[in-house]
């Protein structure tokens, strides 16, 4: 049938491991480029993403000026040849404020959300595997945490630790981690039932090699769904963060501070405020997209 | 139903416990000394020591959380370390603007993001689908403090349609609702097409199609009725998210309401207000969140009888 029954299933009696395996399609990942590539919306955005991953590791390279040069004599000048999105009131370009900015910007969304999606991804496997008083502890523990909600549990953290990125890090994966642990919690509990785990526990394999060899992927593509999608949620938590003046400093090029210093300005100088918010917004348009469009190829059973 | 209703209200008070236990830490997690905190830089070692001794600061920390707790349920959270007054009273006069804000956000969300689910289900994988689920990722992905400065940008500032903060008519509300409503309109749309489309394919809208019906009464009357009932438990369940919200847009609109006294307590380290405003804001959400349940509960016989 396919390469991966022959392999599952050398040494059984024919036909028998269609029972034991579950139907997986001939070459997974080349149906999910299938899938996922007839949305097109989603492949934009994935293209997208992409880009503005290019941009941030060759930030220095690309910058047309010094992001943190002022210029006195050009401040809160519109956009023009010279300076496309426009001068802020230090007169300093903003383009190359955004582009150092979105380094600022996906490293500490994609920081937060990993750590959130490893933290979360353990507990929710040890509380759907073993059950229990373990079982118990961990989902009272997230919804300790989901009875605040998300953006006041961050600031309450920061509150406590200060203000800077590194905080905003903490604080943003603090929030995520029990989305992430419910999660992958309801999926080990189906795959827990299923016979390949049963077969495996059969032949004496210890729980620590069931959980991570037989469980763990199966629980793969839900994590990266989720993951993309929180991705976006880490942006915009993170730059209202620094919006209020509880994360990056407001010398720093990060999207949020750059909007929260341009506020003052908003009546004469718009473009101040208008280019890092369509930053922050095609961005995190784009992480939802793209979430959107893996969710639909990788696992059709999460669409709501 | 009665013993469903019991069941979850027993349920939530371990969660409350806890909850208060953590907020309650809250000032001990600060680093550094609460007497400290509390008393301010210019204190004195006297006047930190006395400070430590009136709040019972000196005492166990299980004594300090039993006074905590008899003094919150008679209505006492303290006093602001910056103004010196009753955090209590502070928050009654913030209460009924966030509570305007929210509900406002919340009713202009329901109507519009349903009407949106509906068409999209309706017409499914036509324009006004695509369009329909555009504006609802884009609502999903638009950060509410920008949007909010667009607003004020536009309709304040250009065209001088409506004040650019404060609270002085019905006017101040309109925009700061637009704002906070977007992300929770987008939900709704998108939930509610998905439970259209679920509710569409049900043996009693075949049914009702057989017979004869218009389409428009199979949708208005048939799928709607039925669909509503989760768009409604997914409205509830956002209302803890509009509290979060509230705190960006009411810094953005200077609206004198809890979110704002949230950022203003925060940026003058005046931990009891954040403190009680903490405790306050989970409270809120636990109960909403509780209140939703035992509605869906009424409203959806297969939960009652799942749980009994």
């Amino acid at each position: 049938m396919n390469d991966h029954s022959t392999v599952m299933g050398s040494g059984a009696p024919g036909g028998r491991e269609q029972a034991v395996v579950p139907d997986k399609p001939k070459n997974p990942f080349g149906q999910f480029l299938r899938k996922f590539s007839k949305q097109k919306l989603s492949l934009i955005a994935g293209i997208f993403i992409v880009m503005l991953f290019l941009v941030a590791i060759f930030a220095p390279f690309l910058t047309p000026y010094n992001p943190d040069t002022p210029n006195y004599d050009k401040m809160m000048a519109g956009p023009s040849a010279d300076h496309w999105a426009g001068t802020d009131e230090y007169g300093r370009d903003i383009l190359s404020r955004l582009i150092v900015g979105a380094r600022l910007s996906l490293a500490v969304s994609l920081s937060s959300v990993f750590i959130a999606a490893v933290i979360g991804t353990i507990l929710g496997l040890l509380s759907g595997f073993y059950g229990k008083w373990l079982d118990r502890l961990i989902m009272r523990g997230s919804d300790v945490l989901f009875s605040f909600p998300d953006i006041l549990l961050a600031i309450g953290i920061v509150a406590i630790l200060g203000p800077g990125l590194l905080n905003v890090v903490i604080a943003v994966a603090v929030f995520g981690i029990p989305s992430f642990a419910r999660m992958i919690r309801s999926v080990t509990l189906s795959v827990k039932e299923t016979l390949f785990v049963e077969a495996a526990r059969s032949i004496g394999a210890k729980d620590s090699r069931i959980i991570w060899r037989h469980i763990f992927p199966e629980t793969v593509p839900s994590v990266i769904v989720n993951l993309t999608m929180k991705i976006g949620t880490a942006i915009l938590a993170a730059s209202s963060l620094s919006f209020l003046g509880m994360g990056a400093k407001p010398t720093e090029p990060d999207w949020g501070a750059m909007l929260s210093m341009g506020r003052d300005y908003l009546s004469i100088a718009p473009h101040v405020v208008y280019f890092p918010g369509v930053a922050i917004f095609l961005t995190v348009l784009a992480f939802n997209l793209l979430g959107d469009g893996l969710r639909d190829a990788l696992d059709p059973k999460m669409k709501n | 139903m009665g013993r469903y209703a019991l069941q979850r209200l027993i349920g939530i008070v371990p969660l409350l416990f806890i909850v208060s236990v953590l907020v309650f830490m809250f000032i001990h997690l600060i680093p550094g000394d609460p007497a400290r905190l509390i008393a301010g830089k210019e204190a004195t070692l006297e006047e930190i020591n006395q400070t430590r001794v009136l709040l019972g600061l000196d005492q166990p920390l299980w004594k300090q959380y039993l006074s905590y707790m008899k003094d919150m349920f008679q209505g006492d959270l303290g006093n602001s370390i910056r103004s010196g007054l009753p955090v209590t009273e502070m928050m009654k006069s913030r209460f009924l603007p966030t509570l305007w804000l929210t509900l406002l956000s919340m009713a202009w969300a329901v109507v519009i993001g349903v009407v949106i689910g509906i068409v999209s289900a309706v017409k499914r994988n036509k324009w006004p689908d695509y369009a329909g689920m555009l504006i609802a990722i884009s609502g999903i992905s638009i950060p509410g403090f920008w949007l909010g400065l667009v607003l004020i940008q536009i309709f304040s500032v250009q065209l001088g349609w409506f004040p650019t903060g404060g609270i002085d008519s019905w006017k101040s509300y309109v925009l700061p609702s637009l704002t906070l409503g977007a992300g929770i309109m987008s939900m709704i749309a998108r939930f509610s097409r998905s439970s259209m489309l679920e509710t569409m394919r049900e043996d009693y809208i075949r049914t009702a199609r057989a017979k004869g019906l218009m389409e428009f009464v199979v949708v208005g009357r048939h799928a709607l009725r039925n669909s509503l009932i989760q768009v409604v438990t997914i409205a509830g369940l956002q209302f803890g998210f509009l509290l979060g919200g509230s705190v960006m847009v009411e810094t953005v609109f200077s609206i004198p309401g809890l979110g704002r006294m949230l950022v203003d307590s925060i940026s003058f380290r005046d931990y009891t207000v954040i403190q009680a405003e903490l405790l306050l804001f989970a409270a809120e959400f636990i109960l909403i969140n509780l209140v939703v349940d035992l509605l869906y509960g009424v409203l959806n016989p297969k939960i009652r009888y799942a749980d009994n």
